[in-house]
């Protein structure tokens, strides 16, 4: 079937990139004023959504597939970096007659194996997802990442390590490359946004390059990929590992900044939270997800006193978007200004 | 009191029986979800808040308007299908040229706004809801204890899910619905009103759930998530049935009950997640679902 999200980004030209550099250049100003002007905790958290909300965009914008399971990739990856750097010791089940555990005791781990280990487990997951979900397209696809996501909420709800509903509290920012002391504001903050801009940048990168080509030509027409003689299949799979790993990568991040991982991460809630912020910045841009992440991380701040109206609200902006602003923020500036964001 | 595979039979059906109840909630919400699929091409994310407003219909109908139990099983299905209604003329049938993943999106959307509503006003805890005079108590089989209530659960889902499955593909009226599926433009072509037809099919489905929902209150507590966690569970049931058949929806619904009951009483852990893992293991063998069509 023929996908109607409209593709704001259209061919690199030189006015596309024009507008593109100017975009990145105001980010970056922004960002660098930002911790002088705001609490640095929430805009590291933004940045946390943005990478997020980014790597769900590679999947919906440039594929075509809504994934409604995200929250399992920033979930896990956010308990696994919390449990190495708090704990680090490792326990593998082995099957004697009975399951035994095997445990290699490890020192905790520093800040950057910790989110390694986190993104890795993220990218493993991603690919045991996205073998059983790409077999199905559209709301098929959905329905199953909503599904797997639900069960690996379960397991994070029922396995030791996660700490069930207390989660992995008081998780130790420590100090990078055993250089940075991360505890400090400041440092962690230039952390958080140095990872941010090689995701966002990595992400520009796929895009663009021959691999984002075909992406791009699956989500307009999935048939004639496959009769040019592409095998979409593996195109599809490796997007989705790619954008669980870099889901896992926010995840990870987070989980250092707030030195906590709970279940909240990993529940169906989390991931509708990504496909807002994407589909209100604009699905298919390059800055929309950013933008999106931090308007809805500026909502949920200052409208916590409301209780439950946030859900209300956050309803609210979806079938606002739908009915009325299906380019979202970005792609709405973009068509106005009639320039590629 | 007899045992079978070292589990006191009273365990085992006991526990196969809530497997069925559950199974008849697959059953009936699936259903829905399937016969709202075949017209409107949309997957209805807001089917577990539409549930959750029949259960809060009979509550309401019970505390402000003294109305009892058998009188909301049909007031309350009219109630929030008329709501359906509302929501397809609003919203849905602007999407019909767009892509499905919007529609999904703007019900998922929807059901938020009604499931923070509800929390709004009614906390998140759960309100009771009493088993009607004529069904209290129950009766001692022999090899275990039926509660009437739930027996009667059992007899009245499978009841409205075959006879859903009757006027689907028995009636006159099915068979216009059927065509319309089909080639709606056809259909319109001879005189149907396929519009009006489509909206109706959505209150219908919406009105499955909301009946399901009254089933439910006597049984769960009536609260405001009670269908955000559940509609997920029927999800993988819908993928592993396959949308293509109304009969599928129904087999598997109540077969994915009876599974999960049985993983119950043999290994209580995995019962949670059970369903989603039948659900990766059909998608690896048959990607279809067990009775979908191949796509």
């Amino acid at each position: 079937m023929e996908s109607s999200i409209e593709p704001s980004v259209l061919a690199a030209n030189r006015e596309t990139s024009w507008s593109l550099a100017v975009a990145f250049a105001v980010m970056i100003a922004a960002l660098a004023i930002g911790p002088f002007e705001v609490y640095p905790v929430f805009l590291m958290k933004a940045l946390c959504f943005s990478l997020f909300a980014c790597a769900f965009n590679l999947l919906i914008g440039y594929v075509g597939l809504i994934s409604f399971g995200h929250a399992l990739f920033f979930g896990w990856a956010s308990y696994l970096t919390a449990y190495a750097a708090k704990v680090g010791s490792l326990s593998f089940p082995f099957w004697f007659g009975k399951v035994t555990w095997l445990v290699l005791s490890l020192p905790p781990q520093s800040p950057e194996v910790s989110i390694l280990i986190g993104t890795l487990v993220a990218a493993i997951l991603g690919y045991g997802t996205g073998v059983i979900a790409i077999r199905r397209q559209g709301i098929y696809f959905a329905m199953i990442t909503l599904a797997l996501s639900q069960m690996m909420y379960f397991f994070a709800l029922q396995a030791k390590f996660t700490g069930g509903e207390d989660g992995i509290q008081g998780v130790p920012r420590g100090r990078l490359f055993g250089i940075f002391d991360l505890s400090d504001e400041k440092t962690m903050y230039v952390f958080v946004l140095v990872v941010f801009l090689a995701g966002f940048l990595l992400i520009y990168r796929i895009i663009n390059s021959p691999f984002g080509e075909v992406l791009k030509a699956i989500r307009e027409n999935e048939q004639r990929t496959i009769s040019l003689g592409y095998r979409t299949e593996r195109y599809k799979l490796l997007a989705f590992v790619l954008s669980a790993t870099l889901a896992g990568l926010a995840g990870s991040l987070n989980s250092l900044v707030f030195q906590l991982a709970s279940l909240t991460d990993v529940h169906w809630t989390m991931s509708g939270d990504v496909v807002l912020m994407t589909l209100l910045g604009g699905l298919g841009t390059v800055f929309g997800p950013v933008v999106g992440a931090f308007v809805v991380i500026a909502m949920q701040n200052y409208l916590a006193p409301f209780g439950q109206w946030v859900l209300v609200i956050q309803g609210a902006i979806f079938v606002v978007c739908v009915l009325a602003f299906r380019r979202g923020i970005v792609g709405e500036l973009a068509q106005l200004l009639r320039v590629g964001l | 009191m007899f045992e079978i595979l070292g589990v006191p039979s009273q365990a085992l059906f006991g526990q196969l029986l809530l497997g069925l109840i559950n199974g008849s909630f697959y059953a009936l919400l699936s259903l829905g979800l399937a016969v709202i699929f075949g017209m409107l091409n949309i997957i209805n994310f807001t089917h577990g808040a539409q549930y959750m407003m029949g259960a809060f219909a009979a509550y309401l109908l019970l505390q402000h308007l003294g109305i009892g139990y058998w009188e909301a099983l049909v007031i309350a299905p009219i109630v929030v299908g008329a709501t359906g209604v509302v929501i397809e003329r609003l919203f849905l049938q602007h999407l019909r040229k767009l892509d499905p993943l919007y529609g999904l999106l703007l019900t998922f959307g929807l059901g938020l706004v009604i499931e923070g509503l509800f929390r709004n006003y009614y906390g998140s805890s759960g309100l009771p809801y009493q088993v009607p005079d004529l069904l209290r108590g129950g009766r001692n089989l022999g090899f275990m204890f039926l509660p009437n209530y739930r027996a009667w659960v059992i007899v009245l889902s499978l009841a409205v899910c075959l006879a859903t499955w009757f006027a689907v593909e028995r009636t006159r009226l099915g068979s216009y619905l059927r065509a319309a599926t089909e080639n709606p433009v056809l259909v319109r072509a001879f005189g149907i009103n396929v519009p009006r037809m489509v909206t109706l099919t959505y209150g219908f489905g919406v009105g499955l759930a909301a009946l399901a929902g009254v089933m439910a209150a006597p049984i769960y507590n009536v609260s405001p998530q009670m269908g955000s966690d559940l509609i997920i569970v029927v999800f993988a049931v819908v993928v592993i049935g396959g949308m293509g058949s109304i009969m599928g929806a129904i087999l598997t619904g109540f077969a994915l009950g009876l599974v999960e009951g049985l993983t119950k009483v043999f290994y209580p852990e995995a019962s949670n997640t059970v369903i989603f893992v039948i659900m990766a293991i059909v998608l690896l063998i048959r990607p279809s679902g067990l009775f979908g069509r191949s796509a």
